[in-house]
């Protein structure tokens, strides 16, 4: 006992630590990656890599470059990266990607201070740049299974085919499963609940923004007399709401909080897809959702314990 | 009435079937002066002075002060400076024990006879709150305003620490015995004992030995920390709220530890002051984790060795629990009436800290609502205003937030740091 260690207390620490929240939020969106290898190819995972390689190396090189402590350790930049590749058409050049990397961790995240400090999420931002800047790449759908019929990773000749949500006469079935056009992730739906309800269980995520996000989005269909349940399989519906709308950095911290988030996702999601030219609009509502979250925050503050009202100090 | 909950933590109570051992007489003790919170003594003995058990050695003038009494018989070989656990420094009567404890003839059962005098002897008595605060017990029983409850805190919702547990098996007399004193001292109607379910053993005992009083209830608290904390006991025991400002006499009610109310008993009948206390010994570095009986001012090093402590892997020292305890500087520190437990350990966490990623776990865990997330920003930027919003002097350093954060990041001590921009009115 030659030299003790005195700090404050507490002496006890549990030791979840950020990565591995992290690393949990991979696992969770591997089902998802998964089937989309199964349905579109390896390119799935080509693609996938390219994306993960590129957050990893921008984040390595940005934080280099600015002279702060690396941060690759804590696997955020993993995380940004497979649910980018999430938001991708399978058919995408790999390039594109890479823009779509660096758009997400140098712009949308570094820029702005790294972990927990940007204020819309990366992968989200990421893909409305793409979708903006390369529209044709961007809707390209290829039709599920196609790389059986000219088996390989070649894109030139790909039947392509529109997503469930422009064409609106895909089965149940199909959607549920993923065998249908779309992004890498968005698909399976089946998938993305097994990876969102694990982490539930692990309480990484709260159901809270996820639920409300859904619910909201299949009442208002249901009023507006669409088909409740074709609106939220097909699309982005579960993948934003499991995997983006639940993202620590961008959304509200609060249950209050993020019941507001998840309403608002849904109705903004239902207003675009209904009222919008662009058929999907999950992306937008969580990014409109992200800007609102701090404003949403002053509103949706906790209860303190015995707290008297502030009174308020007029003139 | 939904109940106020906080963390899981693993309960650690290794020591709970282990009966008090009476630690056998030190060569020496060195008792400080300031053990409990207010002034601190001033010694009223000096070098060369021949003491015995139980006599006074320290007081002092100020109300908000608790007197120190020997516990062992010998010679005052010096008094010195001592750096406590918190920082500060006062005086430290050392004495060489002579092994007769010849009893000093101060010691003779108080006379009690109206509230006023009651009082007075638990001052003389020199007790504190037992559970760790130190808070001077004569303060807490004379309230301005009327009181109807006495709420006896049975929770020890710390890991490890079983003292107060072992008070409850081993002593449960002398708790009900305390109880009736306060209630009929003070004219307090009912007494509640709030004891957390992880106890069931206590639970049983007392809610056998009270059937037959209807003024004593007896409590079960969840098992979540921080139960024991005063504002949470008071609310899980009488659904009362302990406002912002307000002490917990405000809504009629005082808060006492459990064993502080058994020696309260004992002291009445006995006279002898408080000398000794029970301290639970554990920790990865103890090989044979105890309970022991100790007299105050024996230094740690001779508790740790007596529990076969590998003194070389010894990292860390906590006085009390791991979750809101003291680190100690030295083995050399004395035992003073605060000290619940001596946890030793091998590791300690050497993290480094990293940025907050807003998970809000901290938020969930906070047994008041805080947002400490959010006070964490507000005191990067010295947001005073803010700091205000969020009710940061509302905080009681239970340590959760830091506990569960992700990041690594102290919570708890940003808290508490942050306390200190909001200037007092």
């Amino acid at each position: 006992m030659t030299k003790l260690k005195v700090s404050p207390s507490p002496h006890d620490e549990n030791y979840t630590k950020t990565s591995h929240i992290m690393l949990n939020v991979v696992l969770a969106l591997m089902p998802a990656l998964a089937v989309s290898c199964y349905v579109f190819g390896l390119r799935a995972l080509f693609l996938t890599a390219v994306c993960v390689a590129g957050c990893v190396g921008f984040e390595y090189l940005c934080r280099r470059i600015m002279k702060r402590d690396n941060t690759v350790g804590d696997i955020s930049a993993v995380v940004t990266g497979v649910i980018l590749a999430m938001n991708l058409p399978v058919t995408l050049p790999w390039w594109i990607a890479l823009i779509g990397s660096f758009v997400a961790i140098v712009i949308v995240k570094q820029l702005f201070g790294g972990l927990g400090q940007n204020f819309a999420n990366p992968a989200i931002t990421a893909r409305i740049v793409l979708m903006v800047s390369f529209p044709a790449q961007m809707s390209h759908w290829a039709e599920p299974f196609y790389y059986q019929a000219n088996g390989g990773l070649s894109t030139s000749d790909v039947v392509t085919a529109a997503t469930p949500l422009v064409t609106g006469d895909a089965s149940y079935k199909d959607l549920f499963l993923g065998h249908v056009g779309g992004c890498l992730g968005e698909t399976c739906a089946l998938a993305l609940l097994i990876g969102g309800l694990y982490l539930a269980a692990r309480r990484i995520i709260s159901l809270a923004a996820p639920l409300s996000f859904i619910g909201s989005l299949a009442l208002l269909s249901a009023v507006s007399g669409g088909n409740p349940l074709y609106e939220i399989l097909a699309g982005g519906v579960f993948l934003g709401a499991f995997f983006m709308a639940t993202d620590y950095a961008t959304t509200p911290i609060t249950t209050k909080g993020r019941i507001v988030f998840g309403l608002g996702c849904g109705i903004i999601t239902f207003i675009i897809r209904t009222f919008g030219s662009y058929p999907e609009g999950v992306s937008f509502s969580i990014l409109l959702m992200n800007i609102l979250t701090p404003y949403i925050e002053q509103l949706t503050r906790s209860k303190v314990f015995g707290a008297k009202e502030a009174v308020k100090n007029e003139g | 009435m939904k109940k106020l909950r906080g963390l899981k933590l693993n309960h650690c109570k290794n020591t709970e079937n282990f009966a008090t051992i009476d630690f056998p007489l030190p060569k020496t003790v060195r008792i400080p002066m300031a053990m409990t919170m207010g002034a601190p003594c001033q010694p009223v003995v000096k070098a060369g002075d021949e003491v015995k058990v139980g006599q006074k050695i320290g007081d002092c003038d100020a109300p908000f002060s608790a007197p120190v009494h020997s516990g062992v018989s010998g010679k005052v070989t010096a008094i010195s400076d001592y750096l406590t656990a918190n920082g500060s420094v006062c005086k430290a009567v050392e004495i060489e024990t002579d092994g007769l404890q010849t009893v000093s003839e101060e010691v003779k059962p108080p006379a009690v006879t109206d509230k006023e005098s009651f009082i007075k002897a638990v001052r003389e008595s020199g007790v504190c709150g037992l559970g760790g605060a130190g808070f001077p017990t004569h303060i807490k029983l004379s309230p301005k305003t009327p009181i109807d409850t006495l709420i006896i805190n049975g929770a020890e919702c710390e890991p490890y620490i079983t003292a107060d547990y072992r008070e409850m098996l081993e002593n449960p007399e002398d708790v009900i015995g305390g109880i009736n004193l306060m209630k009929s001292q003070l004219g307090i109607k009912y007494a509640k004992l709030a004891i957390e379910e992880n106890k069931p053993e206590a639970i049983k005992n007392f809610t056998e030995m009270a059937e037959s009083d209807d003024t004593i209830d007896i409590v079960t608290l969840p098992s979540s920390y921080p139960q024991g904390a005063e504002k949470v006991i008071i609310y899980n025991s009488t659904g009362r709220i302990v406002m912002e400002g307000q002490l917990p006499s405000d809504v009629g009610v005082i808060v006492l530890n459990i064993s502080t109310v058994a020696f309260i008993y004992r002291y009445m009948q006995t006279g002898m002051p408080l000398v000794t206390r029970r301290l639970t010994v554990d920790g990865n570095a103890v090989g044979e984790p105890k309970n022991l009986n100790v007299i105050i001012g024996t230094p740690f090093r001779e508790l740790l060795e007596f529990c076969k402590t590998d003194m070389d892997s010894v990292k860390k020292l906590i006085g009390g629990g791991p979750m809101m305890g003291m680190s100690l500087y030295s083995a050399d520190m004395s035992v003073v009436k605060t000290s619940n437990a001596l946890i030793a350990v091998k590791s300690y966490d050497e993290r480094k800290t990293s940025a907050c990623i807003r998970c809000g776990r901290c938020v969930r865990v906070c047994p008041l609502g805080l947002m400490p997330a959010d006070i964490d920003r507000a005191y990067k930027i010295r947001n005073i205003d803010e700091l205000r919003e969020l009710k940061v002097m509302l905080c009681m350093n239970c340590g959760s937030c830091t506990y569960v954060c992700p990041a690594n990041r102290k919570l708890a001590e940003t808290n508490q740091l942050a306390k200190t921009l909001i200037p007092r009115k």
